[in-house]
């Protein structure tokens, strides 16, 4: 079901690593969860970000949920798409919904996320 | 049923409207003379009066309101608002009387003032109170600046205020404003605030605690006086919301559980219209401690009258112009006045029982996820129902075609798909049974037709409204062809 | 006088299915230490008939409806035509809550969509809020809003601003790292240019200014924008006086940003200062930092036009802490009431009221500064409201006015030093002919 090439944070956010570019966005789980997105905030290019710092603000019309980075890096490009098709990351959060990329600062942070199935496995336990 | 065009959508450039008296001064170009001039209003609307009456006369009944449905709203109080209250706010001395006017002029005003600060000081058991902040909200961020100028004054400045999960949003808000930073305390399985959290979380560098009381599930928090004796053993103050007033008036007061600044809510205790979404006015009440800073101008009585006093040194200065809203407080006033102290006793006392009357008929309906016994308000949840694929809004929703005013919805967060529910004591025996009965029958169509619920409501004068599109694509005026 | 509507019957029965024998048992959860042991000192409780009489005898004791009145500064007296009392006074406007639910509150929605247009038309903006609670807060809302979009520590506010909005806008920025710089109005009772394009910088988020201003002279709007441009610094625009935009060019069109201000003027009643009316408008880049409702138009599933509150994220209860504002509770009972009053008077209503004004005010200011030892302080051009300045000082003048019933301007000297024999007069459309005869027959007397 999840991407298993894709690593995955407990606040439902995806990276994909491709050399030394990390693509990150948020899961199918956390675009249901917060219903029709209206609206991405997204960074600027250029922006340092460190493990867990707020990457940007996805809203939908009645919640707001920050985006943290599971990785540390620099931002390469954003989805500029996201401002005139927000629903796109409803509609396809795993590819076209990308949020930004990132330029890796330390491949070791990888290994402090989730793989598909850890994921998978964490979804199933938690509350309803 | 036809929609209601925009008024701008029949306005024509001809048309006469509202016509002033001669001018009955000698005119002058030379009056116009350096003054920067439009051409026009550009799309400004142009109708005659009939159209104005039609226009506004069907537009409002389009509307639900407490003057023909029940609004089982939590924490709002929707009340009903007495008529006489309204012929008293309209008395032309307190209508046309002039914010700037000396003192001495309006000496009936100030009594307004001063008695509605003394009174409401009484019913919250606190030594003095300012009328001025213009709603709840305000009111919640003038106590931010009082109790932030009082750890200033005593050069003790703090840098974080302590808010339980279950707190209103304008709370956190209102701290932030103030330049505090946030940190919220965690409740217990029975929806109170956990005390080993707070213990933990109270340091010397927290300012205070928000807290509400009873909270937003409704439910008295019982270790009140030991929650402000860990505070207040820190050197911090504790702030009450008081928008749940309604559970305590006559009964109870703050003042009593250690609560050192609190906001009331007139157009939630009080009666005061809510007029589709304010005026309001947000009273604050304070212990003797934090007097001093109290916003100008203060009234006092003195033997030649009511004087207002500007020199206060302390004070954190103004947060809005004048004297905050004036004619609800009038209309507050009234309320007091007409109620006295048996009628408020018996406001809570009814409010209560109206509250609990429907959680028991609720209960095993409709999933309580904290059981501990409530006030003025219960939350029950969606849960039950989700198994049917159908959520808190199809019920709200639902509830509109049975001619009820949902309750407050998903709200507050440590329910998930919350439904809050507050009666109000104004409410009869027959509305409070037909809001059950809605609401069972409700439950039984998640069940068998749960499609009804998720395209309601049905009966409205508009169907489901697509809020999605209006956030993406926002449209927020109308626009001629000349824009 | 009660409200509540339970029978005894009822009240019993209820309490038999809760399963309590009293109202009380239910207050059970609460610590019996706390529990009020006698009742609250309060009067006896009033029938309608007393509580009228007792309102009356109060309303008695107000002296100044007896007087004829020239004050303005900030609360303006105008015409209320009597559609705007009585549609307002409907239970359908009075009673229902905030629209949250949209589809059973298409009347209130539809009037703030229409509120909100009426306020861009008037102010030459793009986009415009459901409304702030009065004139001060919404100009520190301004205020605030202009840092979070430039992020300089600096904001320049002209002297010339309402003292009660400036006070406002310093308690609001206390407890944020903004500081606040005064430019004093030139001789002219304009914001001084030079000095102001001294004080600008790349430090500034922006630049705020009154028209017409606290003294009553309308500002060259068009200067102080381009001076604010060249640093880039925000143009705040402050009204207090709403009905001036029936005539005046708006601020929109002379460059500003962000527009916000009093509407009471719009169908308001003076109320001794409340319940007001704060309206904010700006440009359509900033949506996202505008604080306050806002009500936008849609579809419902069967492709009818309605109208919701949106773009709710910016608001305390989704943001929280990171809210645009912690407001809440507004005045949509007062922009209904201004909503009903702009439409009322149309495009002509507005212009020929506010012409109305400006003629009035002028007639006033050539028969009261032809007297010997009255002359007008400030010469820029003015709307309804001037300062007059008294050789013998202001004092005696305001005393001998008081004495013969009538309420001169306001006295200056508390709020500006140097304007001591100052008084601030506001002539409306209310005021006749007769009227102002009158007050300049008593100024000449008090002079002499």
């Amino acid at each position: 079901m999840y991407p298993k090439e894709f690593n995955f944070t407990k606040d439902h956010e995806w990276v994909k690593v491709d050399g030394d570019t990390a693509t990150v966005g948020i899961t199918d789980f956390a675009q249901k969860q917060l219903g029709d997105v209206v609206y991405v905030e997204l960074p600027a290019v250029g922006t340092r970000l460190d493990v867990h710092q707020t990457i940007g603000v996805v809203e939908s019309v009645k919640a707001v949920s920050d985006i943290y980075s599971p990785v540390s890096g620099e931002v390469v490009a954003i989805n500029e798409g996201l401002n005139d098709f927000p629903e796109t990351l409803n509609q396809d959060p795993h590819g076209k919904g990308w949020i930004i990329r990132l330029r890796l600062k330390n491949k070791g942070d990888l290994e402090k996320l989730m793989t598909a199935d850890d994921y998978e496995k964490f979804l199933e336990g938690l509350a309803p | 049923m036809n929609r209601e065009p925009l008024i701008f959508e029949i306005s024509s450039e001809t048309k006469k409207g509202f016509t002033l008296p001669r001018l009955d001064v000698p005119e002058k170009n030379e009056a116009l003379a350096g003054l920067p001039l439009r051409e026009g209003i550009s799309g400004f609307p142009q109708v005659s009066e009939v159209e104005v009456v039609r226009h506004f006369t069907r537009l409002s009944q389009a509307n639900f309101c407490i003057d023909t449905t029940f609004y089982p709203l939590g924490s709002c109080t929707m009340k009903y608002n007495p008529k006489i209250n309204e012929k008293i706010a309209g008395l032309a001395e307190f209508q046309n009387s002039h914010p700037q006017s000396p003192p001495g002029l309006v000496q009936g005003n100030l009594e307004v003032l001063k008695t509605l600060e003394d009174f409401l000081s009484e019913i919250t058991g606190m030594d003095t109170a300012t009328l001025q902040p213009s709603a709840g909200a305000q009111g919640e961020l003038l106590g931010m600046m009082l109790i932030r100028a009082c750890h200033e004054d005593r050069g003790d400045p703090r840098k974080i205020v302590l808010i339980p999960d279950s707190a209103h949003g304008t709370n956190p808000s209102s701290a932030h404003i103030c330049g505090y930073r946030v940190q919220e305390v965690k409740s217990n399985e029975q929806g109170t605030i956990d005390l080993a959290a707070l213990r933990q979380a109270m340091t010397e560098e927290v300012a205070a605690l928000m807290v509400t009381n009873p909270n937003t599930l409704g439910v008295f928090e019982w270790d009140i006086l030991e929650i402000a004796e860990i505070i207040h053993a820190k050197g911090g103050l504790v702030y009450m919301d008081g928008a749940n007033m309604n559970a305590l008036v006559g009964k109870f007061r703050p003042g009593d559980m250690g609560i050192d600044v609190i906001h009331l809510n007139l157009h939630k205790t009080f009666s005061t219209p809510h007029g589709g979404g304010g005026p309001g006015s947000g009273p604050v009440g304070v212990k003797k401690h934090l007097e001093p800073y109290l916003p100008v101008p203060i009234v006092e009585k003195g033997p030649s009258g009511y004087t207002l006093n500007f020199s206060r040194p302390k004070s954190v200065g103004r947060v809005r112009s004048f004297f905050g809203n004036f004619l609800v407080m009038v209309r507050a006033l009234a309320y007091i006045l007409s109620s006295g102290a048996s009628g408020l006793k018996e406001i809570a006392e009814i409010a209560v029982l109206n509250s609990n009357y429907i959680r028991k008929s609720l209960e095993g309906v409709y999933h309580l996820k904290y059981t501990a016994p409530t006030l003025h308000e219960c939350v029950f949840s969606d849960k039950l129902q989700r198994e049917h694929g159908v959520r808190n809004i199809d019920i709200a929703k639902r509830l509109i075609d049975y001619g009820l005013h949902p309750p407050t919805m998903s709200f507050p967060l440590i329910v998930p798909g919350a439904l809050m529910i507050e009666p109000t004591e104004t409410e009869s025996r027959r509305d409070l049974d037909q809001f059950i009965e809605a609401m069972k029958a409700i439950a039984g169509e998640a069940v068998e037709t749960p499609e009804i619920l998720k395209s309601a409501p049905h009966i409205s004068p508009v169907r489901r409204l697509d809020e999605t599109t209006a956030a993406r694509n926002p449209v927020l005026r109308w626009e001629g062809p000349n824009d | 006088m009660s409200y509540i509507s339970l029978s005894d019957p009822d009240k019993k029965e209820m309490l038999a299915r809760i399963g309590v024998s009293s109202p009380d048992d239910l207050f059970r959860c609460i610590p019996e230490g706390i529990r009020l042991k006698k009742e609250l000192r309060l009067p006896q409780p009033l029938s309608e008939p007393e509580l009228i009489s007792h309102f009356r005898a109060i309303g008695r004791k107000n002296r100044e409806g007896d007087h004829l009145s020239f004050l303005g500064a900030g609360a303006y007296r105008h015409y209320i035509p009597a559609v705007v009392d009585y549609l307002s006074s409907r239970g359908e406007f009075i009673s229902p809550y905030t629209p949250y639910q949209p589809e059973v509150s298409q009347g209130t929605l539809q009037v703030i969509f229409e509120y909100q247009t009426l306020v861009c038309q008037l102010t030459g903006m793009e986009i415009a809020n459901a409304s702030l609670y009065e004139g001060a807060s919404a100009a520190a809302e301004a205020v605030l809003m202009a840092e979070r979009i430039k992020g300089r520590p600096k904001i320049l506010v002209a002297g010339s601003l309402h003292p009660q909005y400036r006070e406002v806008i310093r308690t609001y920025v206390k407890n944020i790292s903004v500081r606040i710089e005064e430019i004093a109005p030139d001789t002219q009772g304009r914001i001084d240019i030079e000095a102001l394009g001294r004080a600008v910088d790349n430090q500034t988020s922006a630049v705020v200014c009154q028209s017409p201003n606290f003294l009553g002279v309308v500002e060259d709007l068009d200067r102080v924008a381009e001076i604010a441009r060249r640093h880039q610094a925000l143009f705040v625009v402050i009204v207090a006086e709403a009905v001036s935009l029936g005539i005046l060019k708006p601020p929109g069109a002379g460059g500003a940003d962000i527009v916000a201000g009093e509407g009471q003027s719009l169908g308001l009643p003076l109320s001794f200062g409340g319940p007001y009316l704060g309206f904010m408008a700006c440009r359509q880049d900033f949506i996202r930092q505008f604080p306050g409702r806002i009500a936008g138009e849609t579809r419902d599933t069967e492709g009818k036009r309605g109208f919701v509150l949106t773009l709710a994220t910016r608001e305390q209860h989704i943001r929280r802490e990171k809210a645009t504002s912690n407001i809440c509770t507004n005045q949509a009972w007062c922009a209904l009431r201004a909503t009903i009053f702009l439409e009322s008077l149309g495009r002509e209503g507005m212009r020929e009221l506010a012409y109305q004004n400006i003629q009035k005010a002028n007639y006033a200011l050539d028969r009261l500064c032809s007297i010997k030892g009255v002359s007008r302080k400030f010469s820029g051009p003015v709307f309804n409201e001037f300062v007059l300045e008294f050789e013998g000082g202001y004092r005696k003048i305001e005393n001998h006015l008081l004495r013969n019933g009538v309420l001169g301007g306001l006295a200056l000297g508390p709020d500006y030093p140097g304007l001591e024999a100052c008084g601030l007069f506001c002539v409306t459309e209310v005021h006749r002919k007769d009227d102002i005869d009158r007050l300049a027959r008593l100024v000449a007397e008090a002079v002499r």
